[in-house]
């Protein structure tokens, strides 16, 4: 009885996270704060939804062996989500998606800068 | 870095494939138990060189206390972090002040590093944009300070005291 | 309480709206991000329907479903970054 309560009240943690993710996907001026929003609620979302079926399983199926494989799957997502948000962001920056305009600094596309000069540098010196 | 012996970071394998196969199967049955181990010393002997640096040396009993405790903590700066952004993305005026910031780790370690990266990815208004040796760059929902210290001081410094036991 | 079927209900709305911003764009990225957030609520959309249905075999299905939805994402990302 408890199981089932704590589980279906995971689910609906998780649940409205997931419809928090899509809402910031929609409301977001720009493709790195859609990132910003949706990656993080989506992930935590994806833990309170598997881990709150593995729970609420206990009472509702009457068995224990749904509780350590929904772990498996929520560590999963949790390990290769932020690895494909990385991904994501970065494939933005280099196909050359500007920042939204009120944004404050930009410390990657100087770094990117110095290196580029430094290469020519060096590439002028060999010739 | 020195590398562990070749045993030790055999055995750190076959134990690591084991845990996560009594996962999968979830169930103590003297069959599957068997075929779980055979499995796993068959896997580990083809993947230990890739797999770890270390061996054993992770089971360390402070560093498993450390993990232990990192876990909940991250948990939960990780719901504060949602209900932030919750808050941005439902708030009418969108309150956002978005920039690339830069940081930097004391960490060393690759499994370290790469810990660290993920999450600053899934904590308060950050996305880890690359990685050039320590230095790490950071897209900030609402950067508060630009500068390459102050960063450092509200992103990294709260994971790394953390990690650095874990992984160092 | 509430009852699975609303959570289902919901679930599937979430990812919808996000089917919106897949179809508006503007960038190719931008239709990327929908297309991580549609797998990731998928996958729990799936584990929801093993408990619906009482079936732990759709467990593994979404497992799966996960792994490969994951390694086609950073496909796509590494194409466009440049460098398959």
């Amino acid at each position: 009885m408890i199981a089932e309560i704590v589980g279906e009240f995971l689910v609906l943690f998780g649940t409205v996270f997931y419809f928090l993710s899509s809402l910031g996907l929609i409301r977001m001026p720009d493709v790195y704060n859609r990132m910003q929003t949706a990656t993080k609620s989506a992930t935590l979302g994806s833990l309170g939804v598997i881990i709150g079926v593995g729970i609420w399983a206990i009472g509702r199926v009457g068995s224990y062996a749904w509780l350590p494989k929904t772990l498996v799957i929520a560590v999963f997502l949790l390990l290769t989500n932020p690895i494909s948000a990385h991904a994501l962001i970065r494939a933005a920056y280099k196909s050359g998606i500007p920042l939204w305009e009120g944004s404050v600094v930009d410390k990657y596309g100087e770094y990117l800068k110095k290196e580029k000069e430094v290469s020519d540098e060096t590439k002028e010196g060999e010739q | 870095m020195e590398e562990a012996s070749r045993i030790s970071r055999y055995l750190y394998t076959v134990i690591v494939l084991f845990v996560i196969w009594l996962f999968l199967t979830s169930s103590l049955d003297p069959q599957e138990l068997i075929i779980g181990a055979l499995f796993s010393l068959i896997v580990a002997a083809l993947t230990y060189e890739v797999f770890t640096e270390k061996g054993l040396a992770n089971l360390h009993p402070k560093r498993i206390a450390y993990a232990a405790a990192y876990v909940p903590y991250f948990l939960w700066a990780m719901i504060m972090a949602n209900l932030d952004v919750a808050y941005r993305v439902l708030h009418p005026k969108r309150p956002i002040n978005p920039g690339i910031v830069e940081c930097k780790t004391v960490l060393k370690n690759n499994v370290g590093k790469l810990t660290l990266a993920n999450s600053i990815t899934l904590t308060p208004g950050t996305i880890t944009l690359d990685v050039k040796g320590d230095r790490y760059f950071i897209h900030w929902i609402d950067v508060k300070d630009a500068t390459v210290e102050g960063a450092s001081e509200n992103i990294t410094k709260p994971f790394e005291k953390f990690l650095k036991v874990i992984f160092e | 309480m509430i009852g699975i079927n609303v959570y289902l209900a919901v679930i599937v709305v979430a990812t919808l709206l996000s089917m919106y911003r897949f179809f508006r764009g503007p960038t190719t990225v931008d239709r990327l991000i929908a297309v991580d957030i549609m797998t990731t609520i998928t996958t729990g959309l799936m584990v929801l329907f093993a408990l619906y249905y009482k079936r732990a075999i759709f467990l593994d299905v979404a497992l799966v479903y996960a792994v490969l939805a994951f390694l086609g994402v950073i496909a796509f990302a590494r194409y466009l970054e440049g460098g398959v």
